[in-house]
């Protein structure tokens, strides 16, 4: 009896030693290696890599995306959730499976799409180049690859907690004479708001770290269409290593801090967002 | 434009809520715009070049080879994060040892950290001159993992790796217990109670992360293409390969390229999906 015991507690360790080693060898070496090669040649190299003046026409470009890009999945993603959850109509299966299309389509070819419609032999490019505007090869482009990538994401955590909550409150508020708008905000709003701000954090993270999509429509100007990830790259394919790795360590300290932000969400309020992923 | 066809019927129970139409209306608007539209323009493209152009775009050697690897690592990676996930989503949910919650975060990672960081560390850490693990490996073992299909197959188990953990994980935390007890009771081993009990439980949640990753592994870009080496032929994914119809302006090829990809993985997903429902009505 006890020698089975002591398998069977040789056996559990012996997973969980399995299952450590593979995520360290996967995800942690990974992650130590961006900080290491990041501080290899000291502080001030550090600092000097992430000042100069493509680096922080890099990190601007950056932040301006995902403040255009976010705040438009996010008006869509609660008018898609309202929707879809407020109402019944038939073909809401497909309307769904229709939202998370861009997870499933590789980053180059969300990129090319857009190409393929504002690109200089695009549907609408000739049209546009006469006009004087440029899309691709342009900020312009950069947004709406983001747009593209991240559209999924805060609607697809709001439709199931909604979903979940059903509609009885808001009716409630409506038949007392309140406004469409004013039950938006006072009723539904304060449900969802926990929700809305994993969306956000999950859109924004993708936002602000998308690389194939982006490098497709940037064409790669310097101090221009050069976001965080391209710059990356950039000082990457020049030998400059340790510079490349200072801007991504930025990267990866973003990555972190959503990470903890979506734990301390998951651990205060976990029971109404486990309610929404459990579907 | 395609939307317009998708049902626009109105609310079929009665309610009070005023807002259908508007919500329905920019949902509709912008996820046309936005998805819509683009997927048409990338699905038309090609028939330019007509059925023969397209086959003929398609079965180039550099490109089919490269389709072949895409598809070929993203099978075999997320055939390693089934087996690893599985494990993982087991240890996590039913042992309790220091550092559990550590690890369980950790898993998150892929999703968070963008792919061109995740690219360029992989390739550091796996280069055969100065890597951390690259280095030991070629001189133990005379293994070169950068610059090769390997290195690629560890950057998509990587990208894939959180797909086949979370998707199981919920589905054990919810697995009745009192089945594998009466198994136990009934004198079943513990292996038999796994495979017999536990296993015919997860399989679907199972198949669906083993879809997911995979899905995401094939038309992946960033986290490859800084340790692919990205010899023609051999080491060349296909995404790269549709960056470099577009660099030469041939919109149509890239196109085509587009389209297989996304068609054969439809295809494989739709297979999976039929093998889920088969398990699931045995």
């Amino acid at each position: 009896m006890t020698a089975s015991l002591i398998a069977r507690a040789a056996f559990r360790t012996a997973l969980v030693l399995i299952g450590v080693a593979f995520v360290t060898l996967v995800v942690l070496l990974p992650l130590a290696t961006v900080f290491e090669e990041a501080f290899r040649k000291g502080w001030s190299y550090f600092a000097e890599a992430v000042s100069e003046p493509d680096a922080v026409a890099s990190i601007r470009l950056t932040l301006i995306v995902a403040a255009i890009a976010v705040p438009l999945n996010v008006i869509f993603g609660v008018a898609a959730a309202w929707a879809i959850a407020k109402f019944e109509f038939r073909g809401k299966g497909v309307l769904i499976a229709l939202i998370d299309l861009p997870f499933s389509v590789s980053p180059v070819v969300s990129g090319l799409i857009y190409v393929l419609l504002y690109g200089a032999h695009g549907w609408f490019g000739p049209e546009l180049q006469a006009m004087g505007v440029k899309v691709i090869f342009s900020v312009v482009g950069i947004v709406l690859a983001t747009v593209f990538v991240t559209f999924p994401f805060v609607a697809r955590e709001l439709i199931p907690l909604m979903q979940e909550q059903g509609t009885q409150e808001e009716e409630a508020a409506i038949t007392l004479g309140a406004s469409g708008w004013r039950t938006f905000f006072s009723v539904t709003l304060p449900n969802i708001k926990w929700g809305l701000l994993y969306g956000v954090l999950l859109c924004n993270a993708r936002a602000m770290g998308e690389f194939g999509a982006v490098s497709v429509v940037s064409g790669h100007i310097r101090g221009q269409t050069n976001t965080m990830p391209l710059h990356v790259e950039i000082l990457y394919n020049d030998y400059d290593i340790a510079g490349a790795f200072a801007v991504a360590s930025l990267l990866a300290g973003l990555a972190l801090v959503t990470l903890i932000a979506k734990l301390g969400l998951e651990w205060r309020y976990g029971g109404e967002l486990a309610a929404a992923r459990k579907h | 434009m395609t939307a317009l066809t998708l049902p626009r019927a109105a609310p079929r129970r009665h309610t009070v809520l005023p807002g259908f139409g508007l919500t329905m209306g920019f949902t509709l608007f912008y996820l046309s715009m936005v998805v819509l539209l683009p997927l048409v323009a990338l699905i038309v493209r090609p028939w330019e070049l007509g059925w023969d152009g397209f086959i003929k775009a398609v079965s180039e050697p550099a490109v089919y080879a490269s389709l072949r690897l895409s598809f070929l690592t993203a099978l075999i990676a997320a055939a390693v994060n089934a087996v690893f996930g599985l494990l993982l989503a087991w240890i996590l949910v039913r042992y309790r040892f220091p550092g559990r919650r550590l690890l369980d975060a950790a898993i998150d990672l892929p999703f968070a950290l963008p792919t061109a960081v995740a690219g360029i560390a992989f390739a550091t850490l796996y280069s055969p001159r100065s890597g951390w693990l690259g280095q030991p490996l070629k001189e133990t073992f005379d293994l070169i993992v950068a610059f090769t299909p390997s290195g690629i197959v560890i950057a998509l188990v990587f990208i894939g790796l959180p797909f086949v953990v979370r998707s199981v994980q919920p589905v054990l935390e919810d697995l009745d217990r009192d089945q594998e007890d009466a198994a136990a009771t009934l004198g079943a081993r513990s292996w038999q109670t796994f495979l017999r009990v536990i296993m015919p439980a997860l399989l679907p949640a199972w198949f669906t992360g083993f879809a997911l990753a995979f899905a995401r592994a094939v038309g992946e870009y960033g986290s490859v293409i800084f340790i692919a080496g990205n010899r023609p032929l051999y080491s060349e994914i296909a995404p790269l390969k549709i960056i470099q119809k577009l660099e030469s302006y041939d919109y149509a090829g890239a196109s085509a390229i587009g389209v297989t990809m996304l068609g054969a993985s439809f295809l494989i997903l739709l297979a999976i999906n039929l093998a889920q429902r088969w398990v699931a009505r045995r």
